[in-house]
């Protein structure tokens, strides 16, 4: 119950970090990293799956609430949440792969990086496909969610690297 | 009965998923179809409150520019008002006749507590509800021109439609010859919008201003635009026309809202047409 506290903090202070400070960086313009997907990967994976599933939807639609976007960050969220255990067994071969002290700090760069990455990539994609909503602005979406997510990406590697310990 | 609760208890996760996320594409959706997105919006309590509160620290930094924009904006009107004609004078005119004058447009003051120019459809929030007597599809402009219309409104905030949206349609016009078209975002730049439908035998010239064409019951006319960028011919008709806003969306802060006071009279003579 104690560590299920600490998620539901650690999940409002993400919205508000994201929403006070991430969302007014506007590096080249109009560029602005989304940070928060980190919760996704930080959620303890032996703990409960639907609680992770529906954390992920709040977080994603308390985003939505403040941008004014209707469900857009909740159906991203909530996606990449879902894909997350199937993309960890395909990254990670089963002998590396403990399964109840996971820990991103555990494994190799080079898959905690194609982890993040590709999760950061969906994520991004789904998020300006539904805020574009057109299949005429393809070219756009595909070249914002490339630039945004390699902001994303660095950034949450830098935090990821500078804010926790190495197991 | 049995096979049906061990299908749920088998794919329970992925039945909260996929229930999970037909609610998500249900709010993108309703959000997508214009003036439907009652739920999701930063107007209410919370989320309105925290940009309040945040707005007001971060008012300190934009004052200087602020304070300059609004010292312009009186010193124009100050001019305006030294400019009076000559019939107007005491010799010939000692009473005033009331009768003359009449209010059409109200003015309330407002502060954007929340700015947006990042997405595809960008909203503000301003600190201003229907305590301040805002309802929605109210105008939105500061002394450089326009900058959207009023959308959702709680007690003590408001969603504004910033003209940076796809779903923002202003009629306006030309300021020299009154050739009326009405004004989108194709999502690009946030410095420019387009001008489409805009009738082929308009002349045109690059650096024309665009006004407010006053047509709808929302802006009055005449509220400053742009100027057009560049503008290409194709089969007789334009394509959709460049103009540069005057106001930079990224750094806005003081506001007028707009209050139309003969909107209802407007409203139910067109009522009256329809039926």
């Amino acid at each position: 119950m104690n560590d299920f506290i600490k998620n539901i903090i650690w999940l409002f202070l993400l919205v508000l970090l994201q929403v006070l400070i991430f969302n007014n960086i506007n590096l080249f313009g109009y560029t602005n990293p989304l940070i928060y997907v980190v919760f996704v990967f930080y959620y303890p994976l032996k703990k409960e799956k639907g609680a992770f599933l529906f954390l992920s939807f709040l977080l994603g639609l308390f985003i939505d609430f403040f941008s004014n976007s209707g469900g857009i960050h909740a159906a991203a969220t909530l996606f990449i949440a879902y894909m997350r255990l199937p993309l960890l067994t395909s990254i990670l071969n089963k002998t590396d792969f403990d399964y109840h002290l996971f820990n991103i700090r555990s494994i190799s760069f080079i898959k905690a990086f194609s982890f993040i990455s590709i999760q950061v990539l969906i994520h991004h994609l789904i998020v300006f496909s539904l805020d574009y909503f057109s299949f005429s602005d393809f070219g756009k979406i595909i070249s914002k969610t490339i630039t945004t997510s390699g902001l994303s990406i660095v950034l949450i590697l830098i935090g990821i690297v500078l804010f926790t310990k190495k197991k | 009965m049995q096979q049906i609760f061990k299908f749920i208890e088998k794919y329970r996760y992925f039945l909260l998923f996929l229930l999970l996320e037909i609610v998500a594409l249900f709010f993108t959706i309703n959000h997508h179809s214009y003036h439907k997105s009652k739920f999701i919006n930063s107007a209410n309590f919370v989320t309105g409150g925290m940009y309040k509160r945040i707005s007001s620290i971060n008012e300190f930094f934009s004052l200087k520019k602020e304070n300059s924009r609004l010292v312009e904006e009186n010193i124009r009107l100050k001019n305006l008002l030294e400019l009076t004609p000559y019939k107007i004078d005491s010799i010939f005119n000692e009473s005033v006749d009331t009768s003359l004058y009449y209010q059409k447009f109200k003015f309330t003051s407002a502060k954007i507590t929340n700015n947006s120019f990042k997405s595809r459809n960008n909203f503000l929030t301003i600190n201003k509800g229907t305590v301040n007597g805002i309802t929605p599809e109210m105008a939105v402009v500061n002394s450089h021109g326009i900058i959207g219309i009023t959308h959702n409104v709680s007690k003590h905030n408001a969603t504004v439609i910033s003209i940076l949206n796809n779903y923002s349609q202003i009629n306006v016009k030309l300021k020299n010859n009154d050739h009326f078209g009405s004004l989108t975002w194709n999502g690009k730049d946030y410095k420019t919008v387009q001008l489409l439908d805009l009738p082929r035998q308009a002349q045109l010239k690059v650096g024309d201003t665009i006004i407010t064409g006053g047509k709808s019951a929302i802006f009055p006319e005449g509220i400053l635009v742009g100027t057009i960028k560049d503008f290409k011919i194709n089969n007789n008709t334009f394509e959709p026309i460049d103009i540069v806003l005057f106001n930079d969306m990224s750094s806005i802060k003081n506001i007028n809202i707009i209050t139309n006071l003969e909107k209802q009279e407007i409203k139910e003579l067109e009522a009256r047409n329809n039926e």
